[in-house]
């Protein structure tokens, strides 16, 4: 395990490492990563798992130019090129499934599988409603009830962390917003891009995921050529920290299938 | 001195507050009826009106989605007011240019009112409230930056008049911009600015623009006109700040008699106490600094919501919030707030709210103008410069 700062872009990055093998390139969602998220074990043991902190989220730095998943997106490319990864697995989470679909839009060749799990970035219903639910339009409790399956369990208390991490904590929120408030949780060109997206590609969601419906899930996976759905159940919208071992189980086997 | 009458086009005909969760944003329009708000309309710009017949300014402000102001175009009513008044300022406190999406047509709808006017505009210009960040679907993040790109580009907009111009911002993008009609004041109309913080003041004072305070109290005025002498300093400037860069609004009324301007006073209360917004309207994300929200996860308040422990008469003018009395008393309730901050040479009048009546609201006018106006013109005229509270302390 070691965690380092890349430039990329002018920008130092987070990046965490762990494991070894064939690279899985993991992009978070809009909560962030930590060390201590209970997939990367059974993740770690299996691959070699890099995971960096997008910008404006963790300790990686937010360039004023910097306001779309598409800029990570390009990003991460150039980050791959730095490790030297001609080739990997690519999972994404929530916006950072959103990231990986961007990426695979511009270099479907060095993606061998893809795992979008609880992903936001397109739009697939009518306009006159969101297909993903405003959460900065309800109150927090709402919005627990819609993230995760056990609410009560998963909630995080301010008092129990320090100034550093609910620093961590709030900008993430703010960088979040940055990045998809407008059009809300989605590229509208991504749709027409992702036809070149060949690679076998996982959609995955949490039975209880109030953020992603299973009716988004299937029209977001209907728009590549290869793809199939599984869902997490007694998860919402991260199965990877609500439910590790049976996501690691679900996605491994996918990707070593 | 200026004084300028305020009044925000509120709309208090709702239900009871616990039946609703959020008095902005969200509350239906079911509950607007079109014919007292047309009724509305035409009081309030009657009241506009007497103000100027007796010699006060005229301001306005703009907000979206809300009860508390049906003005969501609040270039629309000053245009109104431009043709209907003969020589009062028209102050529009602001336009919210990180919320609109072109700032030109900010510029052309200022030009024409200033011309219309014939050169009685001052353009404001806000951030806004964060309950404007929903109405205007607005990213909270990099507001300032926005507001501050959208202000140069309006500036260029109106001080531009050999043809196009180009724009190539980081937010806005313009490729012939040549607006008609040009302002008649030149090189532009006076610009004012609002902020509740000492470092956008800051910004503020290195311009030399109007800057505007709602509602901060003794020591929140002070740190904003503090963080304005700074920025002004800090340009280069050997004289000191004129009161006539700075403002501060508060709830006003006076009357004839202690009994009617508790009254008077007590109605305007609903500014602040109609004010409901849930938290997740009233802080969105980036809307204030992390570190401010650090402080509020630690039991810090919201800045905007503090004013809400002074939701009586008494705790409101104890905190700088209110100026209500006989004249005598106004007067020494505004003297108080003035020595405090150092002083400032427009007073912004919220001078209706809420179910605050026409005859009511005309009384408060005609007593402030009347029997208060004069003294403070007296006492404190436009270029009086304005001191630093905290350096006086310091010398002593």
């Amino acid at each position: 395990m070691k965690t380092s700062v890349v430039r990329l872009a002018g920008i130092e990055v987070e990046l965490f490492e762990a494991g070894s093998g064939t690279a899985l390139l993991w992009l978070h969602g809009g909560n962030g990563f930590e060390p201590s998220h209970p997939f990367v074990q059974p993740f770690a043991v299996r691959r070699r798992l890099i995971v960096p902190s997008h910008p404006g989220f963790g300790r990686s730095g937010l360039p004023d130019w910097l306001d779309s998943p598409d800029d990570i997106a390009h990003l991460y490319l150039e980050l791959m090129d730095q490790l030297g990864l001609a080739r990997a697995e690519i999972v994404g989470c929530s916006v950072g499934g959103w990231i990986a679909a961007e990426m695979a839009t511009k270099a479907p060749e060095r993606f061998t599988k893809l795992v979008l799990v609880g992903p936001a970035g397109v739009k697939v219903g009518r306009s006159d409603k969101l297909d993903i639910p405003d959460i900065w339009a309800m109150p927090q409790e709402e919005v627990n009830k819609l993230l995760f399956h056990d609410p009560a369990k998963m909630q995080m208390d301010p008092a129990k962390l320090s100034d550093e991490q609910l620093t961590v904590m709030l900008r993430n929120r703010e960088t979040l917003a940055l990045l998809t408030w407008e059009p809300w949780m989605h590229n509208p060109k991504l749709k027409h891009r992702l036809h070149r997206v060949k690679a076998p590609a996982l959609f995955i969601r949490g039975a209880s995921d109030g953020l992603i419906s299973q009716a988004y899930l299937e029209g977001y996976a209907r728009l590549l050529p290869n793809a199939r759905i599984a869902t997490v159940a007694a998860a919402g919208h991260a199965p990877h920290l609500e439910q590790p071992q049976a996501f690691a189980a679900a996605v491994l086997s996918f990707l070593d299938g | 001195m200026k004084a300028w009458h305020f009044s925000e086009n509120a709309y208090p005909y709702l239900p009871p507050a616990e039946t609703y969760p959020s008095i902005r944003v969200s509350l239906p329009s079911r509950i607007y009826d079109p014919e007292k708000g047309a009724a509305l309309y035409h009081r309030y710009i009657d009241e506009w009106l007497i103000a100027e017949d007796e010699g006060v300014e005229i301001m306005l402000n703009e907000h979206h989605q809300t009860a508390t102001c049906v003005d969501p175009a609040a270039p629309l009513v000053l245009a109104i007011l431009a043709r209907l008044s003969k020589k009062a300022r028209l102050l529009i406190l602001g336009n919210p240019i990180a919320n609109r999406r072109q700032p030109v047509r900010v510029a052309e709808e200022m030009a024409m009112i200033d011309v219309l006017s014939q050169g009685r505009l001052e353009a404001g210009f806000v951030r806004g409230v964060p309950y404007e960040i929903l109405p205007a679907n607005s990213n909270p993040v990099r507001m300032n930056e926005r507001h501050w790109e959208a202000l140069d580009l309006i500036v260029k907009s109106w001080t531009t008049h050999d043809g196009p111009f180009s724009w190539e911002g980081r937010f806005f993008h313009m490729r012939a911009v040549n607006i008609w009609p040009r302002p008649w004041q030149q090189p532009h109309p006076p610009i004012w600015i609002s902020t509740t913080s000492p470092s956008g003041a800051a910004r503020v004072g290195e311009r030399g623009y109007v800057q505007a305070t709602f509602l901060t109290g003794f020591d929140g005025t002070r740190a904003v006109f503090e963080g304005y002498r700074r920025g002004w300093m800090k340009a280069g400037r050997k004289e000191p700040v004129p009161i006539d860069r700075l403002a501060y609004a508060a709830l006003v009324y006076a009357a004839p008699s202690e009994k009617q301007a508790r009254a008077g006073a007590e109605k305007l209360l609903w500014y602040i106490l109609s004010n409901k917004v849930p938290p997740h309207i009233a802080n969105p994300p980036g809307y204030v600094p992390v570190q401010a929200n650090l402080a509020i996860l630690r039991g810090a308040e919201h800045p905007l919501s503090g004013f809400k422990k002074n939701a009586t008469v008494d705790a409101a003018i104890a905190s700088g919030l209110m100026f209500a009395g006989t004249p005598d008393q106004v007067m020494a309730q505004f003297k108080k707030v003035y020595d405090y901050v150092g002083g400032f040479g427009h007073l912004l009048i919220m001078g209706q709210a809420g179910f605050l009546e026409h005859e009511e609201t005309v009384l408060g006018i005609r007593t402030f103008a009347r029997e208060v106006y004069p003294r403070l013109k007296e006492a404190y005229p436009d270029k009086t410069p304005s001191w630093s509270p905290t350096e006086a302390v310091a010398a002593q």
